[in-house]
Order: C-alpha cells, then structure tokens, then sequence
C-alpha cells in the first residue's frame, strides 16, 4: 500500500480551500503578497501567517497521531501554559535596573529551562497515555482530566500572574529569524519532516493507522498497541510543550491564564480541516498542515478586512462550515450527480 | 434538609476561608467581621485587588472572611450563603456575572445583612439589594484616554487610530470603547480606521496588531483597552521596523507594572488607571454601614492618569 498516492488525492480539497482562502485575502489587500526585509527578516502578511500558525501546526501534528488512533487530547492548551509558565519561571522573571540600564538575567541556564518545559510536556502526555492505554480511560474523558486541573498547575507556577521574561536569548524562538525566516517555522518543518520519514520510511504510520482501525485485531497481528498509544499521547504532549515555549517566547511573558486557551479546539479543527477522519485509522499530516494553514489565513483575513469584533466567531464558523461541506465527499456526489444513490455511504 | 445542608456549606466555607487567611477565628472582642467573596485570580489586577482588600482589613482592624470563587458564579453563590450562616456584619464581593444575584442577595436582605458590590455592578430590579457599589468607571477611563489624546497630540492633519477592543461583550469592553469614542467626537481630524479584539491578552494583542500593519500604513495612534494588549502590539510595531512611542502613539488602560517597564523605555506614551487597591475605600464603607451612618450609593475609585514622564518616578510606588 502506498500511503503517498493516498493522500496525494486527499489533499486535493484543502488545498483548494486554503487556496480560497488566500485569494480572499488577496482580494481585500492588495498587498498581501508583498515581502520585505526588516530587521534582519522577512516582512510580510505571508511570514505573519506561517509564524502565527506555528504552534498550532505543532499541536495538530501531534494531535493528528493521537487521532489516527482512535484517541482525542483536549489537555494540549493546558499544556502549552504549563510548559510556557515553567520556561518563564526558571528563565527570569525580574527586571533588574543597574545605574539606570535595564539588564537581562536568567535564574538557570536556558538550555536546562527549556528541557524542563519540554520534559514537563512529555509527561503531561505520558499520564494522558497512561490514563488512556493503561487504565483503559476514553481518551476524551483521560485528557479532560488534564485539561482541567493544568491551568490551576499552570496558575500555581506563575502564582497567577502574568509572569514577564527578561533575557534576551530566550526572545529568538518566537521572534527570531534564521536566514531571513523567523525560527518557529523552522521548529515546525524540523518535527513535519522527522515524522513524516518516521511514518513513511518505517512501519511506525502502518502500525498508528493499523491500531485506530482495529485494535484487536492489531494486537493479534503482533503490535503492542498500548504501548504505541502511551507514547503517541507523550509525542502530542511533547508538540504542546514546544507550542507553549514558542508562544511565551513570542510574547515575552507566561500567562497561565490565557495561554493556549481553546488551542486544543483549533489543533483538532486543523486535524478534520486536513481530511484525517475523527474516528481513526487514516491520517495526513501534510493535510493538518494545510488545515492549520486555513485556520490561520481565515484569522488574518478576519483581522485585517475590518470584521466587526462581535461577528467574528460566526465568520469563522460559516466558513469552517463552507470547508467541511467542500471536502464531503457526499455532497459533492449530490451536487454533481444529481441524485444519484451514493454508494457506501461515508 | 435544607439546614443541615446549609451547615455543612458553611463548614467548607469557613474551612477554605481559614485556610485563605491567616487570622485567629476567635478575634477577642467584638470586631466587625467582613466577609469577601472573590471572583478569582484571573489577572495581575486581581491579584493587586486582593492583597488590597486583606491589607486594608488587617490595617482597619477588621475581620475578614475571604474565599476565592476561581471565576465561577455557584461558587460566589455558595460562599455568600456561608457568610450568611455565619452572621458576618457585612458582605461584600465582585461579581462575576452581572445576572443571576437576586435570590442570593435576597437570603442576605432577610438575614439583615448589608452587601457592598466591588468593581463590577449586578442587573437587577431591586435596587434594595445592596447598599452600595464602589467600583471604577470605565467610561470615564475612556474618556480619560481620549482627552490625554486630543491635549497631546499636535501633529497637523488627520490621525488615524486603531483600537484593541477587550473581551467581546464585557462591560470594560463596552465601557471604555463608548468613552473613548465620545470625547474624539469633538475633533474631526481624530477617526478610529480600525477596531478588533484582542481578548486582553498579550498575545492576542500583538497578532491583531501585526494584521494591522501590514493591511494599513497610516497609523497614527494605537488605543488598547488594557495594557497588556498594548504591551503585546508594541512588540509588533517594534517588529514592523517602526517606534512605537513616536511613530506610533500608544495608549493603555490599568496602569500595571509592564506599562510602566514600556514608558520608562519610552515605548509608550500614556497609561490611564484603573485601581485594583479599593481596600481602603471598601473598608471605610463598611464601617460607616455598621455604624449606621449613610453611603453614598456609587463610589468610584481614584484614579489617575500616567504619561510616560511620570512614569519613571511613580514606578517604584506601583503594586501591581
């Protein structure tokens, strides 16, 4: 089976609708194609849009695997506060004025900070794969647990501040740029291409899709599927925890309080804007690229074209909605082949 | 049924109100007790509002009963219902929602308990309900703003502004928009071209921004409803290669600490307040209530205005 050719048709929707999208944009503002350079970096409504859409595409990417086994983490924004209110704790939270020159200090060495937050990521998804693999939870009740009590852990580690970092270094993996391209998109390709080798290259994505198809009958085939589920919930927590550093890096502060709050939604719309069915088994993670990307556009259109603040959650949502039916496969059918019975039904 | 339920509400509550502050349950003689129902800690606002609150009562000689909600209305509900049990002299707390009190404040009307509203106000019919509100005005904090703007600024021609709503629907929101709004009125050369929210949020304040800049080149003047927004946009004019301060003019409302780091830095030009300490106030109230003297009404903070002239030397006084 060749998993390419697969989602090589599959993506084929998305795109248009992304393309849409960006057309949309385009249409209102004429100059949203135009790049320049400032500061070092790139400049431009493009850049914004990749930049913006970088923790979410992280997130999705994760929440994509857990997905595909039949699984759900809503507990992801949680995490992304948690792991940005851990980086800003032990990073610096105090500015220190010496003969009038505000100076920079970090309370431990970054490097440590920033595995901490990491570390922390992991095992927030390793109790949800706990919870959900070995005590046998449903998935969204296990990570709901999480979802809940992690903003009270992330208020606790900010003490429900808004906790403001004060070291530069720390500034460049949300506002840096590497080659003219600000550093997260880099982070986001570095993790889409390791796992798309992972889930290609190897039999890791047959035994993902094997897993959210049937279980048991997967466990008969010889795939230790609790195990392959406990770690896939670690890699999504993982996702989250970059996805937080990057956001408190970006704003130069922890708030435990509004930090990936509703991110878990938007990762999941990302996942189902990309064509990975909800209830397992397939996935393309090039389309939950594309859905994040479709995501971010329409928050950039909604921004930028002068939509009145109070009508905004229902322009998203009429044109989620508008999405969704371009990619059923069944109203298409019905559009095109005037009622003619649908086979199968999907 | 209902009784024992009761009694056992008010053992948790008093169970989580000893746990919140440490003061002896017994006080020696008769001090008035004062019981506060906290929305939560939600902000760097709230967090200032209530170590005002527990300092004030300490430094007033007054007993207060404390209980964090964490933002949800039962659980206020809930706690108002303890201190009723327990016979405080006076209630007091900040609601969280605007509806839905008046079955709560009727019980504590009958029980002859006096409630005093904290920074928000409540929607309801019975004006008897509660003695008095303090609270800050948010139109006027608006206002505030508007008119630092037209006495500042004196560059001929037209200014463009763009405006970081708060919270979709919240009266902050409302409020400081209506304000603002009303004052530039008088001044045609000032238009607000641009107007999204940006949810208070630091984050969300800069990516709204960021769309901003790169969909309109004519910025004049930004107007955030809080500093945080105005924090986050900051970043993102930075990031645009433009001075904010001096090309663009950045006004913020709450006067918090990070305010005052960006106009030391001379990145923003003006915050106005909105004072979290009410403690003082709030206890002055109730003493005059429990010695039967009249109140007013409506009490509004005090609350100044912070160009980043100032900024430097109020710093070191700033709580929050």
């Amino acid at each position: 089976m060749n998993l390419q050719s697969i989602s090589k048709g599959r993506l084929f929707w998305p795109l248009v609708a992304l393309f849409l999208m960006v057309m949309v944009n385009f249409w209102f503002n004429p100059d949203f194609f135009s790049i320049k350079v400032v500061n070092n970096g790139l400049y431009g409504s493009v850049i914004d849009i990749l930049n913006r859409a970088a923790p979410v595409m992280l997130i999705a990417m994760g929440m994509t695997l857990v997905i595909a086994t039949r699984g759900i983490d809503i507990s992801v924004g949680a995490t992304v506060a948690i792991s940005g209110a851990i980086a800003a704790a032990l990073i610096g939270g105090s500015l220190e004025i010496k003969d009038g020159v505000q100076t920079y200090v970090s309370n431990t060495p970054m490097s440590l900070a920033i595995l901490a937050a990491l570390g922390v990521g992991l095992l927030c998804g390793l109790w949800n794969g706990f919870l959900v693999a070995g005590v046998g939870m449903q998935p969204i009740i296990a990570t709901l647990i999480l979802m809940v009590a992690g903003r009270g852990i992330a208020q606790l580690i900010t003490g429900g501040q808004i906790v403001t970092i004060y070291y530069e270094p720390f500034f460049f993996f949300g506002n840096g740029f590497f080659l003219g391209v600000p550093f997260a998109i880099y982070l986001v390709a570095a993790v889409a291409v390791v796992l798309l080798l992972l889930v290609h290259r190897t039999a890791l994505g047959l035994f993902v899709q094997a897993v959210g198809l049937n279980p048991t009958a997967s466990r008969f085939s010889g795939i230790s599927a609790r195990a392959l589920i406990f770690w896939v919930y670690g890699f999504c927590g993982v996702t989250a925890a970059v996805a937080g550093v990057i956001i408190a890096s970006n704003v130069k502060s922890a708030d435990g309080n509004n930090a990936g709050l509703m991110m878990e939604l938007d990762a999941i719309l990302a996942v189902a804007l990309g064509g990975t069915s909800l209830d397992g088994g397939r996935f393309s993670l090039i389309g939950t690229l594309i859905g994040a990307l479709i995501l971010q556009t329409l928050s950039y259109a909604i921004y930028s074209l002068g939509v009145p603040p109070e009508i905004n959650l229902v322009v998203k949502a009429i044109v989620v909605f508008v999405v969704c039916l371009i990619q059923s496969e069944a109203l298409r059918n019905m559009l095109f082949q005037r009622r003619t019975r649908v086979e199968g039904q999907a | 049924m209902l009784k024992s339920r009761r009694s056992l509400l008010s053992a948790i509550v008093m169970g989580l109100v000893a746990g919140a502050v440490a003061m002896p349950a017994f006080a020696a003689d008769k001090k008035i007790t004062l019981g506060f129902a906290q929305v939560g800690a939600e902000s760097e606002w709230r967090a200032a509002n209530t170590v005002s609150i527990k300092e004030a009562a300490k430094a007033a000689g007054i007993d207060l009963k404390f209980s964090d909600a964490q933002q949800k209305q039962e659980n206020q509900i809930k706690a108002i219902r303890g201190y009723i049990a327990q016979k405080v002299d006076v209630i007091s707390f900040a609601p969280v929602v605007t509806t839905g009190w008046d079955t709560v404040l009727k019980e504590a009307k009958a029980a002859k308990i006096p409630v005093v509203l904290t920074d928000r106000s409540v929607d309801t019919k019975d004006e008897s309900l509660y003695v008095a509100m303090i609270a800050s005005d948010f139109t006027e904090e608006g206002r505030k703003a508007g008119k630092w703007l037209l006495e500042n600024y004196k560059t001929p021609g037209d200014v463009n502004i763009v405006e970081l709503q708060g919270t979709v629907g919240s009266a902050p929101a409302i409020e400081r928009k209506k304000g603002f709004e009303e004052v530039i009125k008088a001044d045609p050369r000032f238009k607000i071209t641009r107007s999204q929210t940006g949810d208070f949020t630091r984050a969300k304040g800069k990516e709204v921004m960021e769309a901003f800049l790169k969909a309109d080149a004519n910025i004049n003047v930004l107007y955030a409803h809080n500093d945080d927004m105005a924090i986050g946009a900051i970043q993102a004019i930075e990031a645009a290669g433009k001075k904010p301060g001096k090309d663009i003019i950045v006004i913020g409302v709450d006067a918090v600490k990070g305010a005052f780091e960006a106009m030391m830095a001379g990145k923003m030009n003006v915050s106005i307040e909105c004072n979290p300490q009410l403690g003082p106030q709030l206890m002055e109230v109730v003493k005059d209530i429990v010695a039967g003297k009249p109140v007013p009404r409506r009490i509004i903070t005090k609350e100044g205005v912070f160009p980043m002239e100032t900024a430097a030397k109020e710093f070191p006084n700033r709580k929050y």
